[in-house]
């Protein structure tokens, strides 16, 4: 049984009236449950959804590319227009010059999070692994020593380190302000931020479908004049998840080109 | 309430370890693929494609190049058919130009050569008639004295009548011959 079939039996069952959604939602039973050298694995739905979604992203692309031809079949056409983005609109206008060579990463980035945050809506997974906090903290995480690290290698562990503290162009007794803010937002906020947002993304919009999801079934079978209600939480279901395809784009495009963003300040020195 | 025991433990923020270790291992499967086949395919795709285009940008440009130099031949070729052809027509008017000049010398030659041959036969003609009429003058004279010596002396008058009038003619001929070197012979000016 799904999360939120659970939570839809709970719905039903509710005496006192209608039972929200809880944070229960993103921890559904493990299917099967094991230790390896002390660390605790869990395989519930999600971690199936998580490798679903890997599986079909890389056969998807995979099969793009089985065939490589001048002029493009369909899906061929699709796999290139996504990379043609990520490489040209970040790699190379964002980056500069220099930024061809990421455009592997982020675009294994790119097609990783789109497919993972479209399981959000795609029917019998409905959730999307992003939704918890370990993958885009991974993700983030990867980002965040990637630029550091190439942010070293092009211009030198003091320079780099040093501009980050001190950037350049500003007045020295603004430094007291200037310096902590820099520091702070260069090697925490950054990644912090970058797996913050799009993890409450994917949250808040698991949580908004569910809501209306349940609040429709709850309301249709209430009785009296609530049905009417229980339809138009229904409709508002529909709407937000075609809200949802929207931030299932753009929040995988925005993690991209800030990461494009951060490594254009790693090869580049503060402008 | 199994659930919301539970709840307390699960701080979203915080994920387990195996979360994240699971995680990781999947964005390295996507990324792994990526990198090693995806990319460098869609790289060759795209390489592939400028080349194609290059090349055809190259074909048009070196087709209308040759247009171009066909072009520029046809109009030299042109322009080497109309200077020739000018040269032609003034090579031409020139000879015309010559052969009128030669005609015209030719008719003048001509034309003194009869004037040098009228005046030759002129000449000759009058050398004729002036060797003729020397003749005639002796026979005259013969013939003249004949006559005087065979009338007779009485007839002095006449006879003197016939000097006279014989000495009127040849003085007549002479006032006539005035001027030339023999004075016997008269030619018209306008035979000149």
């Amino acid at each position: 049984m799904t999360s939120s079939a659970v939570a839809l039996a709970d719905v039903l069952a509710a005496e006192g009236g209608f039972q929200a959604p809880t944070i229960q939602e993103f921890y559904p039973e493990p299917l099967v449950s094991f230790s390896i050298l002390g660390i605790d694995f869990e395989i519930t739905r999600i971690t199936i959804i998580l490798w679903i979604a890997t599986a079909a992203i890389v056969a998807l692309l995979v099969a793009a590319v089985r065939k490589p031809e001048v002029v493009p079949g369909k899906l061929q056409f699709l796999g290139e227009s996504g990379y043609s983005l990520v490489r040209d609109g970040m790699a190379r206008d964002v980056i500069g010059p220099k930024g061809l060579p990421f455009a592997p990463f982020l675009g294994a980035l790119f097609f990783f999070i789109l497919a993972n945050n479209a399981m959000s809506i795609i029917p019998f997974a409905q959730i999307s692994p992003n939704s918890k906090f370990a993958i885009p903290l991974v993700l983030a995480v990867i980002v965040w020593i990637l630029y550091n690290w190439v942010g070293i290698r092009e211009q030198g562990a003091g320079k780099y380190f040093k501009d980050a503290a001190i950037p350049p162009g500003v007045p020295i007794g603004a430094l007291i302000l200037v310096t902590p803010i820099e520091l702070l937002q260069v090697f925490i906020i950054r990644p912090f931020t970058l797996a913050v947002r799009l993890f409450a993304n994917m949250f808040a919009g698991h949580m908004l479908l569910v809501v209306f999801s349940l609040g429709a079934t709850y309301l249709i079978t209430a009785g009296g004049i609530y049905p009417i209600f229980g339809v138009a939480s229904f409709a508002m279901a529909i709407v937000m998840t075609f809200f949802e395809i929207l931030v299932i784009v753009l929040q995988a495009y925005v993690f991209t080109v800030l990461t494009a963003t951060y490594l254009a300040g790693s090869v580049e020195p503060a402008h | 309430m199994s659930i919301l025991a539970a709840e307390e433990t699960h701080n979203p923020l915080i994920p387990p370890l195996g979360e994240i270790i699971v995680g990781l291992i999947a964005f390295a499967v996507v990324y792994f693929v990526f990198a090693r086949f995806v990319a460098p395919r869609f790289e060759q795709v795209f390489r592939a494609r400028r080349e194609a285009i290059e090349g055809g940008i190259e074909r048009a440009e070196a087709m209308q190049a040759e247009a171009k130099a066909a072009l520029e031949q046809y109009r030299a070729q042109l322009a080497e058919a109309r200077s020739e052809a000018a040269q032609i027509r003034d090579q031409a008017r020139a000879e015309g130009q010559q052969i009128i000049e030669e005609l015209r010398a030719q008719a003048q030659e001509e034309s003194a050569r009869i004037m040098a041959r009228g005046e030759e036969q002129l000449a000759t003609a009058r050398q004729q008639i002036v060797n003729e009429l020397r003749g005639q003058i002796g026979t005259l004279a013969v013939d003249l004295a004949g006559r005087v010596v065979g009338e007779s002396l009485a007839e002095d008058v006449r006879r003197r009548g016939t000097v006279d009038r014989f000495l009127d003619e040849l003085d007549a001929m002479a006032a006539a011959g005035d001027g030339r070197s023999d004075g016997a012979v008269v030619v018209p000016e306008s035979n000149r």
